[in-house]
């Protein structure tokens, strides 16, 4: 099967990659590419682990082939700290203790990222609505919103 | 499989028509690449259709109508000002599909020609009374959306036709839709049963109407016998008991996992109430 040459842009760095046709841009991401913090939960939609940015837009990088990728500019949680300073979302998450096991952890982190970056004052309500395609097995989602809006706040400067 | 990326609806149809196996046509790849996943449907050839010119526009028809991309997301559709306006039971059935993620992908088209019988925002758009445009060998075609659905995952277009627009006529005045769905949970669920209505007033008279059922037969389908039963209304409790009453006649819904048919029935009679009190008063807001 012949595979294709996909040339594309992760946090901000031009990258190429050869990929099966079949291969979904989370395949890409962890095998190809070695960015192993998009996780696998379901590969089909729903846990939202494997959650990106393509272009800006928040997507399940699992219900998008790795050939789509081609041009476009993908953004992963790998891309969210600045060198050694973690992104206030990453502070936050460990300041609330808004995980367990982790495995959700980077998929909700990218989502929230993309929400407060359109959305820098959400309400509990819009946050909840926003994350529902973000399961989490262990955490019962308090803390992750209560994460999500502390770091909204400190973003937006008000403490 | 192999991968295609066609620049015209035109190079994309002659591919699908030539291909001797199983072709998919990629949209937003929400439920292909479920499929693909799941080893349930492994296409020979996969036509990505996002390469072709325009396919994200939205744009007003000489008519007055509305002219939808085929690559148009759910997010994108809900960010449109003007088809919000004009038909917020379209958008609020396509908006109901899956999370935010999904939103940043699924597109109508992709929903209608998944041929789901709970598919969210079909009813909505045969309420409305949208067409589509078709290109295949045999030359180009409108078709009604009533028309695309065959059964359970089954459309209508035959080999090598593809959809190349969806076009939602004018609204004309005074007109309102509106689409309800029940599931058990507020989020990422399917429906149980989907309602759809669509009419015009005439001062505090009913007109016109349309009315679409999903989830309660093996396609989403119109229900002519519950528009006539609110023609000509006031939409006062005589109509609204015979809208039910209709809309429960209409429905062969089946039993599963989600719900007995028995509930289903009982379901649709409430929702095609809501959704009509929905359009009734959305009619009445809305002027040319
Ligand atoms: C987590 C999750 C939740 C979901 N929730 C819902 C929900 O609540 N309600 C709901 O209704 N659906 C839901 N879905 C299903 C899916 O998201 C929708 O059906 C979506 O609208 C499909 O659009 P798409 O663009 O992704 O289609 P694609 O997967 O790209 O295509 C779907 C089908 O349409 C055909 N097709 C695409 N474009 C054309 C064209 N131009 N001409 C002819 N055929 C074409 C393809 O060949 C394919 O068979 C969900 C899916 C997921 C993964
Ligand atoms: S792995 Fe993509 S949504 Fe679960
Ligand atoms: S912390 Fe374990 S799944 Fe969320």
């Amino acid at each position: 099967m012949s595979k294709i040459h996909v040339s594309t842009t992760v946090n901000g760095d031009a990258v190429e990659f050869l990929a099966d046709p079949r291969d979904t841009l989370l395949d890409c991401l962890r095998d190809q590419l070695g960015l192993t913090g998009t996780k696998e939960g379901c590969g089909t939609g729903d846990c939202g682990a494997c959650s990106v940015q393509l272009d800006g837009v928040l997507v399940c990088s699992c219900l998008v082939l790795g050939a789509e990728a081609e041009g476009k500019t993908v953004a992963t949680v790998e891309g969210l700290s600045t060198g050694p300073d973690l992104h206030p979302l990453q502070r936050k998450f460990i300041e609330h203790a808004a995980l367990q096991c982790g495995f959700c952890t980077p998929g909700i982190l990218v989502a929230a990222n993309a929400l407060l970056a359109q959305n820098p004052d959400p309400t509990e309500t819009e946050v909840r609505y926003w994350l529902a395609g973000n399961l989490c097995r262990c955490t019962g989602y308090d803390k992750i919103i209560r994460a999500v809006m502390d770091a909204g706040a400190e973003m937006r400067g008000v403490n | 499989m192999r991968f295609h990326t066609p620049k015209t609806f035109e190079q994309a149809a002659t591919i699908a028509a030539g291909a001797s196996g199983l072709t998919r046509f990629l949209a937003g790849g929400t439920d292909v690449l479920v499929q693909l996943r799941a080893a349930i449907v492994t296409p020979d050839d996969l036509i990505d259709l996002k390469h072709i010119p325009g396919v994200k526009d939205i744009s007003r028809t000489a008519e007055g109508g509305w002219r939808i991309g085929i690559a148009v997301s759910g997010a994108e559709l809900g960010r449109h000002t003007g088809v919000c306006a004009d038909w917020p039971g379209v958008v609020e059935g396509m908006q109901l599909v899956g999370s935010t993620q999904v939103q940043g992908r699924a597109t109508l088209v992709g929903n209608l020609c998944n041929g789901s019988p709970a598919a969210d925002s079909v009813p909505g758009m045969m309420a409305a009374g949208a067409m589509v445009s078709v290109i295949g060998p045999q030359g180009s075609r409108a078709v009604a959306v009533e028309d695309i659905p065959a059964g359970p995952s089954r459309t209508t277009l035959l080999p090598g036709e593809v959809i190349t627009a969806i076009v939602l006529p004018p609204r004309g005045a005074h007109g309102g839709d509106a689409y309800l769905r029940f599931i058990p949970r507020t989020e990422m669920d399917i429906a149980v049963v989907g309602v759809a209505v669509n009419l015009r007033r005439d001062g505090a008279r009913i007109t016109e109407a349309r009315i679409a059922l999903g989830a309660v037969g093996p396609k989403v389908m119109l229900a002519p016998a519950a528009a006539q039963a609110i023609m000509g209304t006031t939409l006062d409790e005589a109509a609204l008991a015979a809208l039910s009453a209709a809309a429960i006649a209409a429905s062969t819904p089946i039993s599963d996992k989600r719900g007995t048919a028995t509930f289903r029935k009982d379901i649709v009679g409430v929702l095609v109430q809501r959704a009509a009190r929905i359009a009734y008063a959305r009619a009445e807001g809305a002027s040319a």
